[in-house]
């Protein structure tokens, strides 16, 4: 692919939606307008953005107890999203789901899996459907660094390799599991490494860098559709915001926070862009602006929707099967 | 006697028993890192400044590690106390627990123990279906698990105490709404009871239940959240001229069937209280003990309120619906008369 083939501009307006979206969750979230607690991909957007530029809605994304980046970078109307946070009906799970599960299958956002490392298997399994149906969709798991130290990591992954599934295994290191710094839980300073144990290919990229994140994430899907199997890639990334809610951050340094914030994925993008004279200041504030009002309507439209019944509480606990659907 | 939270009073049993007992270690994740959060809700906070990294052991995301460690370590010689973060990441241990701690002492033939205590916190807080579930039925139906689910500062310190002693491996369910964490780690809509507990030591025997509140016209039965449920339903009934003994088994397995017991053939009416679903639930098994042999005694029928057969809901007009009630309470003691 060449340079002109990468959707830059898209990319940026990408990650600064998540970023504003983050960003204003927090803020609704300290006035207590958001109930439960959040885990926020503020500092990340960088990785969903430029895996999921790649993808269509017929593939699949799976994600975690951090998933408003994933679903946003997959298409899932920020507006849904902002609803279910706030517990309408109008949210993307209807309010069953809350922060942890968002999702929108329509467009190949799988309700994010908050049991750290579970969707590993899950996305093999997706995989072997869309290969054994004959499709050329590919499934993407988004995992952090901790759920690589999950039992379902290895089971799934293996699997994945034996059967060449076409699945990407996206890691994105942040450098902490909750307040448990890697060096902690790792032996290995790649977790890519690892790749080699189950015989595919492991590829480590700044995670910081929308278009080396890209740039990878093209060979490998584009490896997983020609059905030659799954790639590990591993983002050297950092979260710019605690683990979840008010999270003090007292088991890290802030000369280590202010160090990241120097390669801040947003502006690192944006100067990149004028650099190569893609796109001027007044271009980015147009962008910057379309975003707001983006996020405004999507706060509007939660604040407006209306509320679950209680009652609702008993519906979707079995799937409703429709007549076409049987046998 | 000293106040304090249930989060403090397990806190103290801990450090109590890890300083009587070389052997006594706690085994989870983020529960010691300098700088974090004393594991989910602080109960561990500042004892790896104590008693170091080594006993107050960090592990990865790694829940079959976590509580196969456990049961290794329990096998040969050491008192683990494991830790996971929420209870619904028992099912991800579930061989540890369920095939290998419950069942070793069986097939050796009695021959080998596994003296280990998995803790767990339980309750729905507004986080949606899988940071929720209260799991204590599926480890009361294994046998070789004793369980346990303190409600009060003084019986978590307590039984959290003869938890670690006993050769056995003891699951204890915590509810999260009454830790009383305080600060980054507090909980919307908690109860967070402060209790008195003395300053010498002491023990709650495993297995032994507490009547909360006397009554003579319908039994309660409830725990760890529900308890606090059911006293508050007493108090409005007692308003209405019922008077509710409310009954806190503490302990699930061995349970204390004979305070139960008395206590409705004294009342001749049984409301049992649970977080769970319904269906399968430990309150089931409450109801059936009585119905087999309490029968005569019995003016009304056995009612159970718990949480419909559902997955716990997000939102939370819908979370108060799924959470028993105190009013669901009261319209069952009065459906009763
Ligand atoms: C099976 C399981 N264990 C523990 C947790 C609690 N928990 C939630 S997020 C988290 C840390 C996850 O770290 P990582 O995988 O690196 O993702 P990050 O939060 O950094 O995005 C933990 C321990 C969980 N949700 N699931
Ligand atoms: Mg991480």
């Amino acid at each position: 692919m060449s340079k002109s083939d990468v959707p830059l501009l898209d990319m940026y307006r990408t990650m600064l939606t998540i970023r504003r979206f983050e960003e204003r969750c927090n803020y609704l979230f300290m006035q207590g307008r958001i109930p439960s607690t959040l885990h926020l991909y503020i500092g990340q957007e960088a990785v969903a953005t430029g895996i999921c530029a790649h993808l269509s809605p017929e593939d699949y994304a799976l994600s975690t107890h951090r998933p408003h980046g994933h679903a946003i970078a997959k298409g899932v109307a920020p507006r849904a999203i902002m609803a279910e946070l706030f517990a309408k009906s109008t949210g993307c799970c209807q309010a069953k789901g809350g922060s942890m599960h968002v999702g929108d299958i329509e467009v190949g956002m799988v309700p994010a899996i908050a049991i750290v490392g579970a969707n590993i298997p899950i996305a093999a399994g997706m995989a072997l459907a869309a290969k054994r149906l004959g499709t050329d969709r590919v499934a993407v798991s988004f995992f952090g660094d901790g759920a690589a130290n999950e039992g379902a990591f290895h089971e799934g992954m293996n699997m994945a390799a034996i059967w060449d599934l076409p699945v990407v295994y996206v890691c994105e290191n942040n450098l902490y599991a909750a307040s448990t710094p890697v060096s902690v839980a790792f032996k290995i300073e790649d977790i890519a490494d690892r790749a080699a144990a189950y015989g595919i290919p492991g590829v480590v990229v700044d995670g910081n860098d929308v278009i080396a994140v890209h740039e990878v994430a093209g060979e490998a899907i584009a490896r997983a559709r020609r059905g030659e199997g799954p790639t590990f890639i591993e983002c050297k990334t950092y979260r710019l915001c605690g683990h979840s809610r008010s999270d003090p951050r007292t088991y890290r340094s802030q000369e280590e926070e202010a160090e990241w914030e120097t390669i801040d994925p947003i502006p690192r993008l944006g100067a990149q862009l004028k650099e190569a004279g893609l796109a001027t200041d007044e271009a980015l504030t147009a962008i910057e602006g379309e975003v707001e009002s983006l996020i405004d309507e999507a706060v509007a439209f939660a604040e407006e929707s209306p509320s679950p019944e209680p009652t609702d509480t008993l519906t979707h606990v079995f799937y409703t099967q429709t007549q076409s659907e049987e046998g | 006697m000293a106040e304090m939270s249930i989060a403090e009073a397990l806190r103290q049993a801990i450090r109590e028993e890890m300083q009587r007992d070389p052997r006594v270690f706690c085994v989870g994740e983020d529960i010691g890192i300098t700088g974090g959060f004393g594991g989910a809700f602080t109960v561990t906070l500042g004892l790896a400044d104590e008693f170091g990294h080594e006993r107050i052991l960090d592990t990865p995301i790694s829940e079959i590690g976590i509580a196969g460690l456990a049961v290794g370590s329990a096998m040969a010689g050491l008192r683990p106390i494991a830790d996971v973060q929420y209870g619904d990441f028992l099912f991800c241990m579930m061989d540890q627990l369920a095939n290998q701690a419950a069942k070793m002492t069986y097939m050796s033939g009695g021959t080998v123990k596994v003296p280990m205590v998995m803790r767990a916190p339980v309750g729905s807080t507004r986080r949606g279906a899988q940071h929720a579930q209260s799991l204590e039925a599926f480890f009361t139906h294994v046998p070789g698990l004793k369980v346990v689910a303190p409600s009060t500062a003084y019986d978590a310190k307590g039984l959290l105490k003869s938890a670690v002693r006993d050769d056995n491996p003891v699951i204890v369910f915590e509810h999260k709404l009454l830790y009383g964490s305080k600060g980054p780690r507090s909980e919307a809509g908690s109860v967070s009871p402060i209790g008195e507990v003395p300053e010498e030591e002491y023990l709650v025997p495993i297995g032994k239940g507490i009547t909360r509140r006397e009554g003579s016209d319908v039994t309660i039965v409830g725990k760890l959240l529900t308890v606090y449920r059911a006293l508050a339903a007493a108090e409005k009934l007692a308003q209405d001229g019922i008077q509710a003994e409310v009954i806190d088994p503490r302990t699930l397995v061995p349970l204390d069937k004979e305070l139960i017991l008395e206590s409705v053939c004294k009342t001749g009416r049984l409301v049992i209280v649970e977080e769970d679903n319904l269906t399968g639930g430990w309150a089931a098994d409450v109801a059936a003990i009585v119905a087999e042999e309490a029968f005569f005694w019995l003016d009304a029928p056995i009612k159970r309120v718990s949480a419909p057969d559902t997955p716990a809901p997000f939102a939370p007009v819908m979370e108060e619906f799924y959470v028993p009630s105190e009013e669901r309470v009261i319209e069952a003691v009065k459906a009763l008369f």
